[in-house]
């Protein structure tokens, strides 16, 4: 079967510091990838590259078989890909409603009202239908994310990425977040999430991917690779994170 | 007292009045127009210096710099009496309202500048990632958190193009100093221009308390 997501060769620089190097990696239609790996290992950097968000210097990204470059096409794929981000990044101006509603009217197209609706929809999914009117600002961090939840879901997006979505969160509100993450997982929906949250990574990732260095150690169903880690690296990795 | 006859003497106040408020209402219309002119070209500027082809980004930069350094009565002496040589022949009302125009788009434009650049880049990538283009990002994420950073910068400069309005008397245009100063000259007495200053502030106090009030306001919002 052919890969939803396909990245090849993928080299960054920040000057001379060099992020990824050479990372090869295909993800399928409703599969579920978690990447882990130290802080620094470039594992926010890469998949901020998926939607070239992130500049790189060598490689490629495909998303559906359409090559992610620079250009007119650009906002058009970026539709396809949602992003949830570590600091959720919603409007503040607006309403959680017309945050989540905002790209279904001027990407999708649609009426005001067909987009609010499928607004209103949203927000009722992730726990929120009450809260629709409120600003950012007058909702709690894991309100906010679930709101940046509904955001990128408006899209109807082939992909979401999660650019450690709880890690700017209080410790009592990384549980709703997850939990509608996971809720998510088991609706089919591809994802790709970059997060420390080993426990949720065990419990709803297909597929775990280890970074270090710029560089793919190792990738495993997470079964084996938290019982059964191959390279010496993952090991280290491992030990140092589930000890306490 | 002689004092109040030659400064504040009513009878030739009262007979300069209609004089006066035609000048001030002169002055309030160009400056309504070089503002509002020069809010739409600026904000314009500001994003060809930001987002625009370096060529365009270089232009707008080097337009801003120049219309920042020069001073605005020699640009309106430039455009009233020089460009009628290259038979460019503007009334005092349009020379005036050109000169004041092309200065304040320069200011308006840093103003908005700053504003854009204070947006935090986690918006513009949100922006980004839900597929808008650049027209839809700046329309419905970016300008609107920039236009209210910006209000109070606005405002302060939207009072120094009232004042600097004054300057429009140099090029025979009759706005309020000059109907002033024709009123004191044919009257014989200064009481016209004491009006004049009095309107002056009759117009400007309120919007420089309004600066405050913004300004107070802003700083609320943020903390």
């Amino acid at each position: 079967m052919k890969a939803l997501i396909e990245i090849r060769g993928l080299h960054k620089f920040y000057g001379a510091f060099e992020a990824l190097r050479g990372i090869h990696l295909d993800i399928a239609g409703g599969e579920v990838v978690v990447v882990v790996g130290p802080s620094g290992s470039g594992k926010s950097t890469l998949i901020r590259c998926i939607n070239l968000l992130e500049d790189y210097q060598r490689g490629e990204v495909l998303v559906d078989g359409e090559k992610v470059v620079r250009g007119p096409a650009l906002a058009r794929v970026r539709a396809e890909v949602g992003m949830v981000f570590q600091s959720f990044n919603l409007f503040p101006h607006l309403s959680a409603l017309a945050n989540v509603a905002l790209g279904p009217l001027r990407v999708r197209q649609m009426s005001r009202s067909a987009a609010n609706e499928r607004a209103h929809a949203l927000l009722a999914r992730v726990g929120l239908a009450d809260h629709a009117h409120k600003f950012p600002a007058q909702l709690s961090g894991g309100q906010q994310q679930r709101v940046a939840i509904a955001r990128a879901l408006a899209m109807e997006p082939k992909v979401l990425l999660f650019d450690e979505p709880t890690s700017a969160l209080d410790p009592e509100m990384v549980g709703e977040v997850l939990d509608v993450m996971q809720s998510l997982a088991h609706t089919g929906v591809t994802m790709v999430i970059v997060t420390h949250e080993m426990g949720f990574a065990r419990r709803v990732a297909n597929r775990i991917v280890f970074m270090e260095g710029g560089q793919v150690v190792e990738q495993a169903p997470p079964d084996q690779f938290f019982s059964a880690p191959r390279e010496p690296r993952t090991r280290a990795f491992l030990q140092a994170i589930l000890q306490h | 007292m002689n004092l109040i006859d030659t400064f504040f003497n009513w009878k030739v106040f009262w007979d300069t009045l209609p004089q006066l408020l035609e000048g001030l209402w002169t002055t309030i219309l160009l400056g309504v127009v070089s503002i509002i002119a020069g809010l739409f070209t600026g904000l314009a500027m500001a994003l060809a210096r930001l987002y625009g082809p370096p060529l365009l980004r270089t232009l707008a930069r080097t337009y801003i710099d120049v219309l920042r350094s020069i001073p605005l009565l020699v640009l309106l002496v430039l455009v009233y009496y020089a460009l009628p040589f290259v038979g460019i022949r503007l009334t005092s009302f349009m020379a005036a309202a050109s000169a004041l125009t092309l200065v304040s788009c320069a200011y308006t434009a840093e103003i908005f500048r700053a504003g854009i650049e204070a947006i935090p880049k986690g918006q513009f990538e949100a922006a980004e990632a839900i597929g808008l283009g650049f027209f839809s990002s700046m329309r419905d994420v970016i300008l609107p958190q920039a236009f209210r950073i910006v209000v109070p910068p606005l405002t302060s400069n939207c009072i120094n193009v009232l004042k600097d309005t004054a300057l429009a008397s140099v090029v025979a245009m009759p706005d309020l100093l000059k109907q002033a100063t024709q009123a004191q000259a044919l009257s014989a007495n200064p009481t016209p221009l004491i009006g004049a200053a009095l309107l002056y502030l009759l117009l400007l106090l309120p919007l420089v308390r309004l600066v405050g009030y913004f300004e107070t306001r802003h700083r609320a919002a943020i903390h």
